[in-house]
């Protein structure tokens, strides 16, 4: 015991400051919690900048709400009086929008089937990674592409039936880059989905003579479907709200059309020349991109939401 | 009475042959979709270096932008980049990190507290998917014009209020104007809900034992925290912050929304000097009708992605290191 | 007065395999060594829930000052869970709750106003899988001092020479202080990890089947320190190695479905159990 005693160095008169420590760890929580509280502070300011000023456009433009969601034209600078109809913009939107998940979709669940039933290893620790860096080339650079590649590919390919004649802008080209930049993305979430599937459920397909191709479909599909549909809603939401490729490659005439081979305008496209300009700074124009952007900005939520939802469902059933 | 067991024994079989058919015809398809992901993406990277080595050289790096592509550089925009990426990160990376160990690291135990701390999640996963350009009206409407009651207005009741010199970097000026610091905020709120879940990810992958060891100490939270989980988590919030930064560098349209279409030939001196980034100096490149400039957007391009890969690499290296050591 | 007591019937040196309980029991009874105890731990009318489920019923036990306890029982049976109130690590799930009382050394340390790190610095912890942080030996062993101390730089090095010394490592480790606490085998942590907590000089020790990731020399290697640790530290053990809680405890607590079944001299409890569950339980017929 003496030993013991004779080795003992820790003394109460040298401790820390309790005070100090408590004082320090309400400081640290009360500062942790103000930076939590911004998020929602940038949350309630988002709604709130668009709201008001999406109202204070029902108040200056003579148009009133039904006419705003169910007009056909749309023509804020060049008709007299201007015309907010937002169809054509919606319209737009969700063409392009349309034909992107028509690419990224059955090409990016292939491809994730591909990656976690067939790969190697190897071959998954090579290109998972380099989808990833695929993932991050900036909006730009695929606007560029579809300005220069796509839309000269589709005018070679189509134009000389005299069928469809695709113009320098066009909702396919647009669609085409768009669906292009969230095929990473979509690939891997799919591919993150089968890969959440139990070993057990996998092997006990394969363990009954199922063959891949069969496993992938009648097991695994299924049993991941819902990290699949929500890659598909965050997808979708991002290519609703993606704005330098449309800006540059779809156009600036808001036509109220289906056809992919016609120049289309959409939301974002009509926010970025609206505020790009400057023009007549606080006019009628210049509110209507909040009204748009509020319309935008609830399709998102309502994606992002609903992928959220499914998302939940699917951890629960497995985790 | 005994019924007879079912027997498969005399039931028509499927063709395995046809099976196996399927079967390598559906491994074909999946492996033309990964090939074509890549080679369309590859391509698109090889068509923009094949049109943008014309201009680049030395010169570019350092040059102003100029009506003539061949003096043409992106020296504004390279700088202006730097500019609002450093005020993106100074404010984006602490904010994130510091709500991410809130989430992680202070699940209060009583109804309310949690109730909160599930909203405040919902929140965050809703904000990732917010499209960069509603970021971009709300920097314009918030930071720019201070919700239009300033003097950008040069209405009667405008207002302004500075600090600092035009001389120095230090010049802070609200309303903020179209100015880089506004730019770098916005871009700051754009990658937020990108670093927190990443910075989410990697505390909830440091070893609860870890956290029970030091605690069990006598370490308070924080000091847990700062001693064990963060230099444990640090790898992994690197690479998800370098990764956000990454994206910071390429978006263009909340900057867009920011910064207006200017033509600037000069590189920011302080906070409040107007500004442009790389990847809208690009977009204003492609959106000249001569083709020679679309030869120098090419050139931008080359660079940005180059800096982009820089970055990406960097994080690759940063997490390859945490992974040897354990 | 000898504390180190290799004299009570009960074969220290066996590994963890190498007898059957059942021949602990076959042996004649010991007469009880007369040990002065003092409670330093008193738990009495402890309830705990997980949620809506109770996980410890009305639990009243007194544990001795300066003795080993071993708490045995089959798994579920609320050992770790009442382990992990005494220094409130419990705290951290967010639905464990407890009603009742438990004081050390006369004080309450269940209740909102107790200060958790008084109450850890007083009460240590070892855990059942070594869990060293990913630093320095030098820095796992200085960690719980340097957070709780003003000291100098010699003074930290004493604490650690001392520390890893009574754990029985200095020997193995002096060379390599500075290197990463990973580098060492799995024993070898296990033993750090008890330096580690006793560092700080706490009073009660308590140990989560401390050696139920270990090799059985390890194993060894971990008994062989508790039985130098015992009359310092009050240490609290729970064990699902029945030779193990034989070999080092002085008193027994046997606990089944979140009950005290028994508590006596260790001696008492393998000899002559009081309760037929007990009995079962050492021998091997349930659990």
């Amino acid at each position: 015991m003496t030993q013991l005693q004779a080795g003992r160095i820790l003394i109460p008169e040298r401790r820390r400051s309790v005070v100090k420590r408590d004082l320090s760890e309400l400081v640290i929580r009360v500062a942790l919690t103000a930076c939590g509280a911004m998020t929602v502070v940038c949350t309630t300011l988002i709604i709130y900048v668009l709201a008001s000023n999406g109202l204070k456009f029902f108040g200056i433009a003579d148009v009133s709400p039904w006419k705003f969601f169910t007009g056909t034209e749309w023509a804020p600078l060049l008709a007299t009086p201007p015309k907010f109809g937002v169809l054509p913009l919606v319209m737009g939107t969700l063409l392009v929008a349309v034909i992107a998940m028509c690419v990224a979709l059955p090409l990016g669940l292939l491809a994730a089937i591909w990656l976690s039933e067939y790969a190697s290893p190897r071959a998954r620790a090579i290109v998972k990674p380099t989808l990833e860096l695929l993932a991050g080339i900036p909006t730009v650079v695929l606007g560029f592409f579809a300005l220069m590649v796509i839309t000269p590919v589709l005018q070679g390919a189509f134009n000389w039936t005299g069928f469809i004649e695709f113009d320098a802008f066009s909702a396919m080209s647009a669609g085409l880059a768009v669906g292009f930049l969230c095929l990473p993305t979509v690939c891997s979430l799919c591919e993150d989905a089968l890969r959440m599937v139990p070993d057990a459920l996998r092997q006990g397909s394969l363990g009954l003579g199922a063959s891949r191709f069969e496993t992938a479909v009648r097991v695994l599909i299924p049993a991941a479907l819902s990290g699949i549909v929500s890659a598909f809603l965050l997808a979708m939401a991002r290519a609703v709200g993606e704005t330098m490729i449309v800006a540059i490659a779809a156009g600036s005439m808001a036509v109220f059309t289906a056809d992919p081979s016609s120049q289309v305008q959409t939301i974002t496209g009509h926010m970025v020349s609206m505020f790009l300009g400057d023009v007549s700074n606080f006019g009628v124009e210049y509110y209507s991109s909040y009204a748009v952007g509020a319309l935008l900005f609830l399709m998102t939520l309502t994606m992002t939401f609903a992928g959220h939802l499914v998302r939940k469902r699917y951890r629960q059933a497995y985790e | 009475m005994k019924t007879a067991a079912p027997s498969l024994k005399n039931a028509p079989r499927r063709s395995n042959l046809g099976r196996q058919r399927t079967e390598q015809a559906f491994k074909a398809v999946c492996l033309v979709a990964l090939v074509v992901t890549f080679g369309v993406l590859l391509t698109l990277l090889a068509s923009v270096a094949w049109m943008g080595v014309k201009y680049l050289d030395f010169g570019f790096l350092t040059g102003l932008p100029s009506r003539h592509p061949e003096k043409a550089g992106v020296m504004p925009a390279l700088m202006g980049t730097l500019w609002a990426c450093l005020i993106c990160a100074l404010t984006a990376i602490p904010i994130g990190v510091a709500t991410a160990v809130l989430l992680e690291e202070y699940r209060p135990k009583n109804s309310l507290g949690r109730w909160l701390m599930d909203v405040l999640q919902l929140n965050i996963t809703n904000l990732a998917g917010v499209p960069s350009i509603v970021y971009g009206v709300l920097g314009l409407t918030v930071f720019v014009y201070v919700f239009q009651t300033a003097a950008t207005a040069s209405g009667p009741d405008a207002w302004s209020l500075s600090i600092g010199s035009p001389s120095g970097w230090f010049y802070l000026q609200l309303p903020m104007g179209r100015s880089v610091l506004a730019g770098g905020l916005t871009l700051a709120l754009v990658i937020m809900p990108v670093i927190i879940t990443a910075a989410s990810e990697a505390i909830r992958a440091v070893p609860s034992s870890l956290k029970q060891a030091s605690l069990a100490l006598g370490a308070t939270r924080w000091q847990t925290i700062r001693r064990v989980v963060l230099p444990k988590a640090l790898p992994g919030i690197a690479t998800g912050s370098i990764l956000a930064m990454s994206r910071a560098i390429g978006e263009a349209a909340p900057v867009l929304m920011i910064s207006g279409a200017v033509f600037l030939t000069f590189a920011p001196r302080n906070l409040m000097d107007k500004f442009t980034v790389m990847p809208l100096q690009i977009y204003s490149w492609v959106g000249k009708p001569q083709e020679e400039f679309h030869q120098v957007a090419a050139t931008g391009i080359v660079v940005l992605l180059a800096v982009l890969l820089l970055f990406n690499g960097t994080a690759v290296l940063i997490r390859q290191r945490a992974q040897r050591m354990g | 007065m000898t504390l180190i007591s290799n004299d009570r019937g009960l074969d220290m040196t066996a590994s963890a395999d190498a007898s059957f309980p059942g021949d602990l029991i076959d042996r004649p009874p010991l007469q009880p060594e007369p040990v002065a105890t003092k409670p330093m731990i008193r738990i009495s009318g402890f309830d705990c829930f997980y949620g809506s489920t109770q996980a410890i019923f009305n639990q009243t036990m007194d544990i001795a000052e300066n003795q080993v306890t071993a708490l045995i029982g089959p798994s579920g049976c609320g050992k770790s869970t009442l382990l992990r109130w005494i220094n409130r690590m419990n705290d951290e799930i967010p639905s464990a709750r407890a009603q009742g009382s438990i004081t050390i050394d006369g004080q309450e340390i269940l209740g909102k106003g107790v200060d958790l790190v008084e109450l850890r610095l007083k009460v240590g912890m070892v855990f059942q899988k070594p869990n060293p942080f990913p630093k320095s030996i030098y820095d796992n062993v200085a960690f719980g001092p340097r957070l709780h101390y003003k000291l100098s730089r010699s003074e930290v090095d004493g604490i650690v020479e001392h520390s890893l010394t009574r754990a029985g490592l200095w020997d193995e480790v002096k060379d390599r202080l500075k290197e990463s606490a990973l580098g060492l085998s799995g024993g070898q942590q296990q033993r750090l990890c008890i330096a580690r907590t006793m560092a700080v000089e706490p009073t009660v020790i308590l140990m989560d089947e401390p050696c139920s990731a270990l090799d059985p020399k390890s194993t060894a290697r971990i008994e062989e320190l508790v039985d130098e640790l015992r009359g310092s530290y009050t240490i609290l053990m729970v064990t699902h190695n029945m030779h193990q809680a034989a070999r080092v405890s002085d008193e027994t607590a046997f606990m089944f479905q979140g009950k005290l079944i028994e508590h006596g001299r260790t001696e008492q409890v393998f000899h002559q159990p009081r309760e037929k569950q007990t009995e079962d339980y050492i021998r091997g017929r349930f659990g």
